[in-house]
């Protein structure tokens, strides 16, 4: 297990599981969707696409889920690669 | 009211509920509106096995009973039985993505937790095992404690066990909520764990399988194909909406010109035939013709959201859309706008941000809709000419190109103006599923089109008919004597003299202030207003189309061709717009702001147009 990183450091196709979410960073309905769409510690994470035009949103598979975030609600999901 | 027992379709986005509320009920659906809100209600009936009819309401998708959009409000008021103008359900079919129960199943506990009567529907079976996932539905039926039912609506597999599963929970007693005040365990960390057991209890075996929906992304999304691509699909349906619709115009052209014969064959000159022949068929019948290009436009946006591309072209628009202060989801209701401003401003719904989705509402009008196509498309024939640019491209091709790119341009700027001043404000998020992909049932995107072409029509048969009959009644009387003409003597003539004085610095003449008034009803009445008045002008002719454009050629400068169309680009000419802007906003304040800002636009415009055109002496 390796220290955890930014899920937008993530590099693409890494497996990762979710170490931490930094809940004050976000704004009440991002955390509320955040949680909805099955962001959780310890669920396994993986950065599928980077949206093109620099910094576009992410595409992650979170659990069974594809989901769309932006860069910076990425930024306060903390991530365990999985070597 | 029918005394019907209720049965409420609710599930998560993207569980395929709607394509199992169309299995369910068939054709037979009413849409209407939920009284306050402009949440559609989509009801149907449908017959138990026992022969017992119910009536089955399908609910908007929601994450959770905490809702974070109008539409998810409805569903969580409807379930808990608080909802304005709809009955506590007897009973809920709760439909959940069989390949993504990690997430849906939260909801269903959730719900489940209410303590009606539930079924639970076990969706997109197939796909699920397709993509190597083998669950066992009699595990979740006995963890859950309600029914559940392995089901594929859009290939009707399933459906009979669930309707008699239904059955059985329908006993004809009052339903009572567990919890009455409809506040139930919203800990959604807690909720979400114990899906996630339960998901992988009934998990038999879980093989990994090559999955379509990964390697088309990897196309889709790639970050120089995907937007490649994405521009390339754009192109292929803004030139399918002018190929393919040539044909069926032409079709429509044939059948008004049978009828107005058939009109002025049967009955004796007077009155009546000159209203029926030059008001409503000339009228109705040059709107009428723009059917099939609107049904063209809807048809590819209802496939690509069926299919899921659109969250996708969302994805790849983020960057673009931040911007201006927009996000990605502000790129679906703007694509719809192309089509019509009205369901444009209404998938605005789908926005959290309040901020952001008002930005979006403001500019939506700006979005070149089908309703300009037929202003667009006559004054272009009539007085740009026909020549080539350049292998390939044609002037007037071009021109209508320049019109859409100047409405995309002009909404970006508004949206970045108005983000720094009337809607400043932190930038909104964008957080999205992407759905898998799928195939698009034909029957459903029929459905879909089938609905919007009866609103049309309804629309050319009311409002249309109706403004262009005040309008040919009010152009035709007084009667012109010799030597005078018809358009300029008649009462309509009086009024647009009136006007022509505010438009006459910016080049518009009395023909164009004539059918600026009825434009305010929908914007494609001015080619409608056009056709009645010159018909009327000129009753030995026939209100053909080539004809219209013949006396436009003859009637207008370039410049003022020009500039007309600058106006078209940017005024609010449509009542339907303001009206749905006020419902969404809730009060005329920004109804009342976005006719003032674009229909200002729309003079300054217009008037640089004339101007810059009258000056290099065109």
């Amino acid at each position: 297990m390796k220290l955890p990183i930014c899920l937008d450091s993530l590099p693409r196709h890494q497996r990762a599981t979710v170490a931490g979410i930094d809940w004050a960073h976000l704004s009440v309905p991002e955390a509320r969707r955040l949680r909805e769409l099955g962001v959780d510690e310890g669920v396994g994470i993986e950065v599928l696409h980077r949206a093109p035009f620099g910094a576009g949103p992410i595409a992650c598979r979170i659990g069974r889920m594809t989901v769309a975030l932006r860069r910076a609600v990425a930024g306060s999901i903390h991530v365990s690669p999985i070597a | 009211m029918t005394s019907l027992p209720l049965v409420a379709l609710v599930g998560n986005p993207n569980a395929g509920k709607s394509a199992l509320f169309n299995a369910l009920t068939g054709a037979r659906q009413k849409v209407g509106n939920y009284p306050g809100v402009t949440v559609e209600r989509h009801s149907g009936r449908l017959a138990l096995p026992d022969g017992r009819p119910v009536e089955l309401v399908d609910l908007p998708g929601a994450y959770s009973l905490d809702p974070s959009s109008p539409d998810e409000r409805v569903t969580r008021d409807v379930v808990t039985g608080t909802q304005d103008g709809e009955r506590l359900p007897d009973a809920l079919i709760v439909v959940v993505d069989a390949a993504n129960l990690d997430n849906h199943l939260r909801f269903t506990l959730q719900l489940i937790a209410l303590g009606l009567p539930i079924v639970v529907a076990l969706n997109m079976f197939d796909l699920a095992e397709r993509d190597g996932l083998k669950l066992d539905p009699a595990v979740l039926e006995r963890e859950l404690g309600v029914p559940v039912v392995a089901t594929v609506a859009v290939r009707r597999r399933g459906l009979d066990e669930l309707k008699a599963r239904l059955g059985g929970l329908i006993v004809g007693g009052p339903v009572r909520l567990r919890a009455s005040t409809g506040h139930v365990d919203d800990d959604i960390v807690t909720l979400q764990r114990r899906a996630r057991a339960l998901s992988a209890a009934a998990t038999i075996s879980e093989t990994p399988a090559r999955r379509w929906t990964h390697m088309l992304d990897a196309v889709l999304l790639h970050p120089v194909s995907g937007p490649i691509l994405l521009l390339a699909i754009l192109f292929v349906m803004f030139q399918a909406v002018f190929a393919w619709s040539q044909a069926p115009v032409g079709w429509i052209e044939a059948l008004c010109a049978l009828l107005q014969n058939w009109v002025s064959a049967t009955l004796p000159a007077g009155f009546v035939r000159s209203f029926l022949s030059d008001g409503v068929i000339a009228g109705v019948g040059a709107v009428i013709v723009f059917l099939p290009q609107i049904l063209i436009l809807f048809a590819f946006i209802l496939v690509l959201e069926a299919t899921g591309y659109m969250v996708r072209a969302a994805f790849l628009m983020d960057r673009l859309m931040a911007g201006v202060g927009l996000s990605g989801r502000a790129f679906i209701p703007l694509l719809s706008s192309f089509a019509c401003a009205v369901p444009g401003i209404m998938a605005t719904r789908t926005i959290d941000d309040e901020k952001d989705r008002l930005t979006t509402i403001l500019i939506a009008p700006l979005m070149t809709c089908s309703a300009r196509l037929p202003v667009y498309t006559l004054v272009i024939a009539a007085l740009i000419p026909d020549t080539r640019v350049a292998p390939l491209i044609g002037l007037q091709g071009l021109v209508m190109f320049a019109l859409y790119v100047l409405g995309i341009v002009a909404a970006f700027v508004a949206a970045l103006v108005l983000r720094k001043t009337v809607t400043r404000g932190p930038s909104s998020g964008f957080m999205m599923e992407m759905p898998k992909y799928q195939w698009p049932r034909l029957g459903d995107v029929a459905l879909g089109l089938w609905s919007r072409a009866v609103i049309f029509l309804k629309r050319a048969g009311t409002t249309i008919a109706a403004t262009v009959a005040l309008l040919w009644l009010l152009s035709s009387y007084p009667v012109a004597q010799a030597g005078q003409k018809q358009s300029e003597v008649s009462i309509a003539g009086h009024i647009a003299s009136g006007i022509e004085v505010v438009v006459r610095p910016i080049g518009f003449n009395h023909d164009i202030a004539l059918a600026l008034l009825p434009a305010m009803a929908a914007r494609e009445a001015a080619v409608g207003a056009m056709a009645t008045v010159y018909a009327i002008d000129n009753p030995e002719d026939q209100a053909g189309k080539g004809k219209l454009a013949e006396n436009l050629r003859g009637r207008w400068s370039l410049p003022t061709a020009l500039a007309f169309l600058m106006w078209f680009v940017f005024a609010p000419q449509c009542i339907s717009t303001i009206a749905v802007t006020r419902r969404e906003t809730n009060g005329w304040k920004w109804p009342a702001f976005m006719v003032g800002y674009l229909f200002a636009a729309a003079y300054i415009m217009a008037g640089i147009t004339y101007w810059l055109a009258v000056a290099v002496g065109l």
